[in-house]
């Protein structure tokens, strides 16, 4: 049997309970300074504006480029080589008097006029209404999905469990606005469909530790809470590491092959992961203790009641 | 203990089968084709079929193969130079009653295609095209709504014999005033009983004056008309363009999508979809003089001041002749002086009124007034504002010879391609509203091709190198695992076909993202088995057990994950929704695979074994 992670012994996670949350309470704040003091690079689908990604057959002189476009009156145009050198990539905000659509033929056009061999590989463009309403949208989805997972979690386990999940869910996601953020990384539409997927995933992975705590809780009726949540987190960890390797794996040949468009898809999902891992144990399980979890609250409330029934259940 | 009842591993070998047969069509590379369709609800029969076959032929045109499904007619050809001079000879013989378009026709025998086994439909980012979202103006649609009641209430107070001092617009509003509260009264007692819901009639205190309002009820109904009028009009209008499969849809409640995959000349494509230019013809005033009316900047009442291409003054009377929604077809042409020209050809009911107006003004001037619709967006304190720029100019001014009937000629256009954008824009009939562009994507066909190899690739590393992992570690369960895996893949692909979803680059990340999640399932599978063993289970127990133990949680961590797709889909617009389809879908196939198709091979291994030693895990 070729093992990597097996421990025989159980990791007393709860003993560093102080510790693991305090580390992810500052990693948490510092997410939240970076996304208040920078703020989310928002992408064209969001903000609204022109983004065309235009090819060359040799190397893209981007200083003529920007030249050429600033001489047409777009002064605030962002121009920068993506990919290879030969593909360029054009940013122009909405701009006033200007009909939109017409933007990207009227800058082809230049562009055109000043090297005939360019060609036109993409041109997004929003409104700014519609993109307003896609944000809107997006952060609708977020809490909705968070609610629904609250709700199935509360019926399936016990409110505690659910509100410790939503909590360390919550917390991967902040963190990943947050790296976005701090490293100024575009946030478009792709993006948020990885933090949400995340929101899916990194829940999936709490659930499994959840549930292997509700069967400790069952079974191993001499120890305490803590130590129940130990030995639920150390038997789980083999299978925590191998889902985790196994998605990173396709996530990482996403980063590596996917090309520029799955970049920060890619990106997103990395920092979900790596999170991942880390606050469904060290972020759900603590708090579960810290909502005061016990014994009575898994076993049904029945069996309380029998009658000569002593504290640990058993009748003698 | 672990052995399944034959019926269910038929069950399962039945799935696999069905899952093979639909995901396969998607591996088969597509083939040059030209497609026709009817402009009308015609069904192509095979008379119609031969008569484009022996069109092909006759230009020596090899034919690969040809379908018929009754309401697209489909030539597969050789190579590019073959489609596109097919493409050309048929649009030359059937361009007016077909739409004649490229396209690229999956290559799937016969068979699979009887099956209903399609490939998926790739979206605009991986075959290359443009996406347009529009939006329709609200406010240009209400405006004409109410300058339409202005003139109507004229018409009918005079049929109705009801006098009145003046009817003109006020803000949203449509004012009447009267001379006496008795005449008021009998034009709201008439207008009521001819606009039923329509409107709504205010006596105004203190004056003989009537108000007509739109009530929301109404509003509503003409947002509803406008939006759909004009995806109607779009429709037509993308037809003319030769497109294979375009996507026209209404989105939301007043916008529609365009999505026309292949379209490489976005400029034109934009310019004939938001164009709303239409026709009106008027009689010239010719009592009044254009030239002073200018200089006082006010028309004599009953006329309008316009101005004609050159720049000079001419009136024409308010009352409208004709417009162009009676517009049948039109098409572009030279007059006798060798001028452009248009063709048009009025409707039956057009024709009547037509004929009955001209006839009674013959020998009078009448001009002909092109009326053009232009939205543009400005930032204003950063808020975008929209403007509507309508230009009304009188492109032709001509002496009424004769009763004008069915068909006619108009002249005065600028230049020959000037003619062909207003034949067509008439022969697609107007939009109800004007439309301007809030979302455009427009993907190069290299550029898709390159997304397609990407999503491809990255699929394929990632899959092998969970697969290499889950082998060396797991061993023959490692290897169950991975087998487990790529069926799961297949059940995908398959559901995908099967639901003719469109596969986009955010839907081929969701497929690799499923891929990777879905080994989960059988890790925590294997792991329990591992734990069991540990524990000194034997063997098949141990097996048992494991599936039976993990069930819970992964029905659990999978139901959460796609509680978070559901969510995704319901709330999320373009490449969110593509993904959401894919991760839910790849939830339900990866359950499956993992849980019933898995156990059906460990227990084909070891499920016949009554002294099972040791398992490979």
């Amino acid at each position: 049997m070729l093992e990597f992670f097996h421990f025989t012994k159980n990791i007393p996670f709860m003993r560093y309970g102080k510790l693991t949350t305090a580390i992810s309470l500052a990693t948490f704040l510092f997410a939240v300074f970076a996304l208040a003091f920078y703020g989310l690079n928002l992408g064209v689908d969001f903000t609204g504006g022109t983004v065309m990604e235009v090819r060359y057959t040799e190397a893209a002189p981007l200083d003529a480029i920007r030249e050429t476009i600033k001489a047409s009156g777009y002064a605030e145009a962002a121009v920068q080589n993506f990919g290879s050198t030969q593909d360029v990539l054009i940013r122009l905000p909405l701009k006033e008097g200007v009909s939109s659509a017409q933007v990207s033929e009227q800058i082809l056009g230049v562009l055109k006029a000043a090297a005939p061999d360019v060609t036109l590989s993409k041109v997004d463009f929003v409104g700014g209404q519609v993109g307003q309403e896609l944000y809107d949208n997006g952060g609708l989805a977020l809490l909705l999905v968070a609610a629904g997972i609250i709700i199935y979690l509360a019926f399936r386990f016990e409110w505690r469990f659910a509100i410790s999940a939503a909590v360390a869910n919550l917390h991967d996601v902040v963190i990943i606005l947050g790296l976005f953020a701090f490293f100024q990384w575009q946030f478009d539409l792709t993006v948020l469909a990885a933090v949400l997927a995340v929101l899916g995933y990194s829940v999936n992975e709490s659930v499994v530790v959840f549930d292997r705590i509700r069967e400790n809780i069952r079974v191993m009726r001499d120890e305490t809470i803590p130590d129940i949540i130990d030995s639920a987190i150390t038997t789980t960890m083999s299978r925590t590491i191998i889902t985790h390797l196994s998605t990173q794996t396709m996530v990482t040949a996403m980063l590596w092959f996917g090309g520029e468009a799955l970049h920060n898809f890619a990106l997103a999902l990395t920092i979900g992961i790596m999170f991942g891992i880390y606050s469904s144990v060290l972020v759900a399980a603590p708090l579960l203790l810290l909502f005061g979890l016990k014994r009575e609250h898994m076993i049904p409330q029945e069996s309380e009641k029998m009658a000569g029934m002593n504290a640990d259940g058993s009748i003698v | 203990m672990n052995r399944y009842p034959l019926w269910k591993y038929l069950m399962i070998a039945a799935v696999l089968l069905i899952g093979v047969i639909y995901s396969v069509p998607n591996f088969f590379p597509s083939e040059l084709a030209v497609q026709l369709s009817p402009k009308t609800e015609q069904a192509i029969d095979p008379a119609t079929m031969q008569r484009f076959e022996q069109a092909l032929q006759s230009k020596g045109l090899t034919i690969r193969a040809s379908e018929n499904n009754g309401q697209q007619a489909l030539f597969r050809f050789e190579d590019t130079q073959v489609q596109l001079k097919a493409s050309e000879a048929l649009k030359e013989a059937f361009g007016d009653q077909f739409v004649v378009a490229l396209n690229l026709a999956p290559s799937t025998p016969s068979w699979l295609r009887a099956l209903n086994a399609n490939p998926m439909f790739l979206g605009l980012d991986l075959r290359g095209g443009v996406h347009f979202l529009m939006e329709v103006d609200m406010k240009a649609a209400l405006d004409k709504q109410i300058d339409r009641y202005e003139d109507e209430f004229r018409d009918f107070l005079r049929e109705q014999d009801i006098k009145y001092l003046g009817i003109a617009r006020e803000g949203d509003t449509v004012m009447a005033k009267f001379r006496d509260a008795a005449s008021r009264d009998a034009a709201s007692a008439a207008l009521a009983k001819e606009y039923q819901n329509s409107l709504q009639l205010t006596a105004l205190p203190d004056t003989n004056d009537l108000q007509a309002t739109i009530p929301p009820t109404a509003l509503l109904e003409i947002q509803k008309f406008a939006v759909q009028q004009n995806i109607i009009t779009l429709r037509k209008r993308v037809n003319e363009l030769g497109v294979s499969e375009p996507i026209i849809q209404q989105q939301g409640v007043n916008r529609i999508v365009v999505q026309l995959p292949g379209v490489q000349d976005t400029a034109r494509a934009k310019e004939i979809l938001g164009a709303t230019a239409t026709l009106e013809f008027r009689l010239v005033d010719e009592q009044n003089d254009p030239a002073q009316a200018q200089q006082s900047g006010r028309a004599p009442i009953g006329s309008q001041l316009y101005k004609e291409r050159n720049g000079a003054p001419i009136l024409l009377k308010r009352q409208v002749m004709l417009t162009g929604d009676y517009i049948i077809d039109a098409s572009s042409g030279f007059d006798d002086n060798n001028r452009a020209a248009v063709n048009i050809t009025l409707d039956g009911k057009g024709a009547t009124r037509f004929n009955k107006v001209t006839g009674e003004n013959v020998q009078k001037l009448m001009g002909v007034v092109f009326i053009e619709t232009k939205v543009e967006t400005k930032e204003v304190e950063g808020q975008a504002v929209k403007t509507s720029k309508t230009t009304q100019e009188v492109i032709n001014v001509a002496r009424i010879q004769e009763q004008l009937g069915k068909r006619f000629q108009i002249t005065g256009l600028d230049s020959p391609k000037e003619a062909r954008d207003l034949a067509l824009l008439l022969r697609a009939g107007a939009l109800a509203a004007p439309v301007y562009i809030v979302e455009e994507r427009t993907v190069g066909p290299s550029m898709g091709k390159e997304n397609i190899e990407k999503g491809f690739n990255s699929n394929m590393w990632g899959f092998l190198a969970v697969v290499a992992f889950m082998v060396v570690y797991y061993r023959v369960f490692g290897v169950i695992s991975s087998i487990a895996l790529a069926i799961n893949g297949i059940f995908l692909f398959a559901l995908l076909s099967l639901l003719q979803a469109t596969l986009t680059l955010p839907g081929l990340a969701g497929i690799a993202l499923t891929l990777g999640m879905a080994i989960d399932a059988n890790v925590l599978i294997n792991e329990r088995i591992r734990e069991e063993l540990r524990a000194g289970v034997a063997p098949q127990q141990a097996i048992f057990a494991g599936y039976d133990r993990a069930w819970g949680t992964i029905l659990d961590s999978n139901l959460t994950t796609l509680i978070a797709g559901i969510a995704l889909f319901l709330l999320g617009s373009g490449p969110i929704k593509g993904f959401a389809v894919v991760l839910c879908l790849g939830i339900l196939t990866s359950m499956f695979s993992a849980v019933t198709v898995s156990r059906a091979m460990v227990n084909l291994r070891y499920g016949s074994k009554t002294h099972l030693e040791k398992i490979a895990i």
